[in-house]
């Protein structure tokens, strides 16, 4: 049945192509062959079903008025200037670049939407490779479960409720969000938007919300703040820029990556380098310094020095419990 | 509708402009360039055949030359002047290709980020993909400009690199003549992947942790036998052969069985999770589990958690009461 059925979509859209003024269904009946004998409701009903599938691949059907004396009727056809693909004309290097885009996503879907716009592209007669640029490999992951919700919903403004664990909770607590956009940080992906409980923009680990995505209105429902600028939304939203500055000794020969970072390196003696390191988080600083063991001291602020070795005290009384 | 109908009705759309500008192209090549069995092509074609003007007779049909399919396997196809453009692309795959794009600026050095933008210029008038776009940003992690401008003129002139490679696991920075074969973007993160010298094998250095690179006057020429990476699973993945550990994690450490591949989880009461987890180097497990402040325990084996509590000790000296 495939067979037919192409036909007959390929020849409604050729003859809508065609077509210079709107045409009425009983015209494009009588031209497109598969639609002879037929009843008047088979088809009615096939021709709608077919105009939905066509639009539905993105064929842009145009309803207008037909120039009839005595009639008020609709007729059908599809403008070129919408139809087409318009020229684009890439350089080599423009063309390489694109074509590595194929490689880009590893999500099914979204690498195969990719794929079918390049051969769009392809068809147009831009000339894209996808392996002409093999010394770069981007590689975006998807491998949250509530990924594509959560991608369907920014794009097409939905609100939604999920159930969300918050990082280091053991329950789940339900929240309720506008979505604005998603980041990819680190290889993973957050979701931004208004908090409708917080009355507040909060951003969401598409990893940490543990069950479906539901939709909580209708797509469209909520308009974007203006002048979004995502990443700047996620910075400020994600974990803090160093504004502090703490003071710690290492010993020779370690801590290269505290030495790489410090904005003020100055030797004690023999054994021991003082670096003053910007910092953010005391805590997050305070976990680093603890996994260099014995060759880091934490001389400043009391806030560090005491996270230090609260931590230290912990693990040799032999982690936790 | 059949997804069947709507593939080859789409694939259909794009074959008849590409056709139209590649006479006598072999039906291997199309079928490569649209991903797809050549028999399909073949039935494609046949379908296509019977497609033409609206009230068609023989001569308004589209032409394709069966003989030359069935005996050379290659396709001529005229008449179809209606269909000189494929269609435009679908708002998905616009947005999908738009990020990927965006992805691949981000990862890109700076002669391939020229051309990225220049394409990104030309795509977005034609795909109307901007405002969509921008619900979706990556983010990778920044390199020090100078590291970036020497990997990339290593790629691209094919030299070998001397690299100054900090080693978190061992707190080490070590010195090390690698040849570079591509850059792969993944989790966030860039890395070389390069032969060796040193280690006299194929190895991924992460971006951030070089801290000096210099481009060598001797050509890169890596051993034939030297095996790329296969990046379609994880980026790194648990050798088998490897040492397993059992830790239980508390509240503040639970995102470790989240990040790492473990083998193992077990919910205990409390709150806590029991993994098991493979490691390459003991060193690394015992600053991941110094790095947890306490919130983890290790079960087994017994001695890596003497050690932890050794190092543990000894740093706490460097604290006098």
């Amino acid at each position: 049945m495939t067979a037919k059925k192409s036909e007959r979509l390929m020849n409604l859209t050729i003859c809508l192509l065609v077509a210079r003024t709107f045409i009425p269904k009983d015209r494009i009946r009588a031209a497109v062959e598969g639609y002879r004998d037929l009843t008047d409701d088979a088809f009615d009903r096939m021709f709608d079903r077919d105009k939905e599938e066509l639009r539905g691949l993105g064929v842009p059907i145009d309803v207008g008025p037909v120039e009839k004396a005595f009639e008020d009727e609709v007729g059908y056809r599809i403008r070129r200037d919408r139809f087409e693909l318009p020229e684009i004309s890439l350089t080599a290097d423009e063309a390489a670049v694109v074509g590595l885009a194929a490689r880009v996503w590893q999500h099914a879907s979204l690498a195969s939407d990719t794929s079918e716009g390049l051969r769009k592209l392809r068809a147009g007669g831009v000339d894209v490779d996808e392996s002409a640029l093999t010394i770069l490999e981007p590689q975006l992951a998807t491998d949250e479960p509530a990924f594509d919700d959560v991608f369907e919903t920014v794009t097409t403004q939905t609100p939604i409720s999920f159930a969300y664990r918050a990082s280091g909770a053991t329950e789940s607590i339900e929240r309720h969000l506008d979505p604005w956009g998603i980041v990819s940080w680190h290889g993973h992906w957050y979701v931004v938007g208004h908090d409708r409980d917080k009355d507040a923009p909060r951003m969401f680990k598409v990893s940490r919300i543990t069950g479906d995505v539901v939709a909580a209105g209708e797509s469209g429902s909520y308009a974007l703040p203006e002048d979004l600028d995502l990443r700047a939304l996620a910075s400020s939203l994600g974990p803090a820029h160093p504004h502090s500055s703490a003071t710690v000794r290492v010993r020779a020969g370690a801590g290269d990556a505290l030495r790489s970072r410090a904005t003020r390196t100055h030797t004690v003696d023999e054994e021991w380098t003082e670096l003053d390191i910007p910092y953010g988080s005391g805590s997050t600083l305070a976990d680093e310094l603890v996994s260099l063991g014995p060759e880091v001291v934490a001389i400043g602020p009391q806030e560090v020095r005491e996270a230090v070795v609260r931590r230290l005290t912990a693990l040799v009384a032999g982690g936790g419990r | 509708m059949t997804t069947g109908a709507k593939t080859q009705v789409a694939r259909m759309l794009e074959l008849v402009p590409y056709l139209r500008a590649r006479e006598g192209v072999s039906v291997e090549e199309v079928a490569r360039d649209f991903g797809v069995a050549p028999a399909q092509i073949a039935k494609d074609l046949k379908v296509l055949w019977f497609c033409g003007l609206p009230n068609s007779v023989t001569g308004d049909m589209i032409d394709i030359d069966m003989e030359a399919l069935d005996g050379e396997g290659v396709v001529k196809l005229t008449n179809a002047d209606y269909l000189t453009r494929p269609l435009r692309l679908a708002p998905h795959e616009a947005l999908a290709m738009i990020v990927a794009l965006r992805t691949l600026r981000e990862a890109a050095g700076e002669r391939e980020r020229a051309a990225v933008d220049r394409a990104l210029d030309k795509l977005y008038p034609v795909t109307g993909a901007g405002e969509r776009a921008a619900a979706v940003d990556v983010h990778i992690d920044d390199v020090e400009p100078k590291i970036r401008t020497a990997v990339d003129r290593a790629l691209h002139d094919r030299r070998r690199l001397h690299l100054r490679y900090y080693v978190p696991a061992r707190d080490e920075t070590t010195e090390r003549d690698a040849d570079p074969f591509r850059l792969v973007f993944a989790e966030g993160s860039g890395y070389l992947e390069a032969w060796c010298h040193r280690a006299r094998g194929v190895r991924l250095f992460r971006l951030d942790r070089i801290m000096v690179a210099t481009v060598l006057d001797l050509p890169a020429d890596p051993p034939a036998q030297a095996d790329r990476r296969d990046l379609s699973g994880e980026l790194f993945r648990p050798d088998p052969a490897d040492p397993m550990a059992v830790l239980e994690l508390d509240g503040t450490a639970r995102w470790v069985a989240d990040y790492y591949p473990i083998e193992e989880h077990t919910e205990l009461s409390g709150g806590r999770l029991r993994i098991r987890l493979r490691y390459r180097d003991e060193q690394w497990l015992v600053r991941l589990v110094l790095r947890l402040g306490g919130a983890a325990t290790v079960v087994d084996p017994v001695e890596l958690g003497e050690r932890v509590r050794g190092q543990a000790e000894a740093a706490l000296s460097n604290y006098p009461r």
